[in-house]
């Protein structure tokens, strides 16, 4: 599974940090997510699930590869 | 025209609601009763509002999340049928700046990723520490005072504006000034004179104290803004504009979550007494988004217009219409929370709008979210006899307001 980030939809709430910190992080200056783990293991996927379904930009995916 | 004729007499139009509906006093902490036909029947309906303008209501959850996500629905209140709160808002948009809270993307992206970096998660969790030690001292004076006591003087406001002015760096000790302006402003009781020269009152307060902070910065959040200015990144009056929204909207917010989560928690001792009992942060921080989704106190529904026509739900919302989401209706939607009418701080509520949802979700969420995590994981467990000191029904509820409250709730120990 890889985790996709629409950047530019971004508005740096930073709820996937609270989901998902292992995943996620955001930049000092200006909030935006940054994505710390393109392909997470197993063990990460239920909190970037949640990110994914609380992001308030819809700007996270989970992709299957 | 030939519709008009044809379209037999007037009267025979269906019923169009009244909203804001009204609520049913013997069940205070509910939403209104005529929500829940709405969001069963007709999720996408028209109401009449305060113009006799008929704007969309919009109930459930998931239909929510996909309008306010969708680029075609926007927040500029410059547009001619935006349905506005109240005569007060529809008289000064057209005179309003472009601000985060009236903008679209891409300028609202970039409005809002230039005052973001102070909520940062990080930066929030950082204050843990000193907002433990406020609410400790506020809760010690207020053992040390009389029995009983206003919760509402004696804790619940004074943490959201100490936690504000110290962020953004405003004296506290202005804070009569600030607080009794900002309820003026958002009040709907009042009229369009009164709300706006409260406005007005605090942009002067605020345009002088930046003018301060742009020769003497300091460590807040409006020297940041100042050096931003002074970098040609922000204009002055964005600056002022963001300084006074953050003030009105980081105070009365969470000092009501504050004052009525205490009041349905001791309406539901079992529920109460799992918090008193818990250390768990985890548990804690899914009890504050229990009481948020419960509550849902932003009760005069999020305001939108659609920029393009927008088939939804069987419904087509045409380019220029008006939208309105009301939040409770949302959060007490049962496809989203089963047995949504039950306060269950066990149950996973993460989902909920009360912060609202898309790109305008609430600035101040996580600020809010740790203060009333605090809260409610020290007050019951210091004051474990925590009662009400008058029956409910003499409570005095703010229908006014943005959000919907208690004037004071009065408590003994
Ligand atoms: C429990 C407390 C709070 C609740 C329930 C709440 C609720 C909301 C809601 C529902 C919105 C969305 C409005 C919309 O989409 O039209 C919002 C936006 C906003 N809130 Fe809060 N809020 C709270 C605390 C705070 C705090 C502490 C701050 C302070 C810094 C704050 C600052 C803002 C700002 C600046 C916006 C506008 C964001 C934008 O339009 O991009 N709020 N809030
Ligand atoms: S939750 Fe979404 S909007 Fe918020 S910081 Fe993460 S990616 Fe950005």
């Amino acid at each position: 599974m890889r985790v996709e980030l629409d950047e530019p939809k971004c508005v740096a709430s930073g709820q996937c940090v609270m989901a998902s910190p292992e995943v996620f992080d955001q930049r000092e200056d200006d909030g935006v997510a940054i994505l710390l783990e393109e392909r997470p293991g197993e063990e990460l996927l239920d909190g970037v699930r949640e990110a994914v379904a609380i992001c308030p930009a819809a700007a996270i995916r989970l992709v299957e590869e | 025209m030939a519709d008009t004729l044809a379209g037999a007499t007037p009267d025979a139009a269906p019923e169009v609601p009244e909203y804001p509906m009204p609520r049913d006093l013997r069940c205070p902490l509910a939403p209104p009763p005529a929500l829940e036909p709405l969001r069963d029947e007709q999720p996408i309906a028209k109401v009449r509002i305060w113009n006799g303008s008929t704007p969309w209501l919009i109930t459930r959850h998931a239909d929510q999340r996909a309008l306010l996500t969708d680029p075609r629905v926007s927040n500029d209140d410059h547009e001619p049928d935006f349905p506005h709160v109240n005569a007060h808002r529809a008289a000064i948009a057209p005179h309003t700046p472009k601000l985060i809270t009236n903008t679209d993307a891409p300028e609202h992206t970039r409005l809002r990723r230039s005052v973001n970096a102070p909520f940062l998660v990080k930066r929030i969790e950082a204050m843990r520490p000193a907002i433990q030690k406020t609410v400790d001292d506020l809760i010690d004076t207020m053992l040390a005072g009389p029995n009983p006591a206003d919760l509402l003087t004696a804790l619940a406001l004074p943490l959201p504006s100490l936690v504000i002015a110290d962020l953004l760096g405003v004296p506290y000790k202005d804070h009569g000034f600030f607080q009794e302006n900002s309820n003026r402003a958002l009040d709907s009781s009042l009229t369009a004179e009164e709300a706006s020269a409260a406005s007005r009152a605090l942009g002067q307060y605020m345009d002088t104290l930046f003018r301060e902070k742009l020769d003497n910065p300091g460590d807040d959040v409006l020297s940041e803004m100042a050096g931003r200015v002074k970098a040609g990144e922000m204009a002055h009056q964005e600056a002022v504009n963001m300084g006074v929204a953050m003030l009105i909207a980081g105070h009365e917010t969470t000092a009501t979550m504050i004052s009525l989560g205490t009041l349905a928690l001791l309406q539901h001792p079992d529920q109460l007494a799992l918090l008193r009992e818990s250390d768990d942060p985890k548990f804690i921080a899914g009890a504050v988004e229990e009481l948020l989704r419960y509550l849902s106190i932003v009760h005069s529904g999020l305001r939108r217009v659609a920029k393009e026509d927008i088939e939804i739900g069987g419904q087509v919302i045409r380019e220029g219409d008006g939208i309105l989401f009301d939040l409770h209706a949302a959060n007490w939607d049962p496809q989203a929370f089963p047995e949504s009418e039950r306060l269950d701080l066990s149950r996973p509520a993460r989902q909920h709008n009360a912060f609202g949802y898309g790109p305008h979700q609430c600035l101040g969420q996580n600020l809010a979210r740790l203060e009333l995590q605090v809260v409610y994981g020290t007050l019951y467990k210091r004051v474990p006899t925590l009662s009400l000191a008058a029956p409910i029904e003499q409570l005095p509820f703010n229908h006014t307001g943005t959000t919907y409250g208690v004037k004071c709730l009065p408590v003994r120990w």
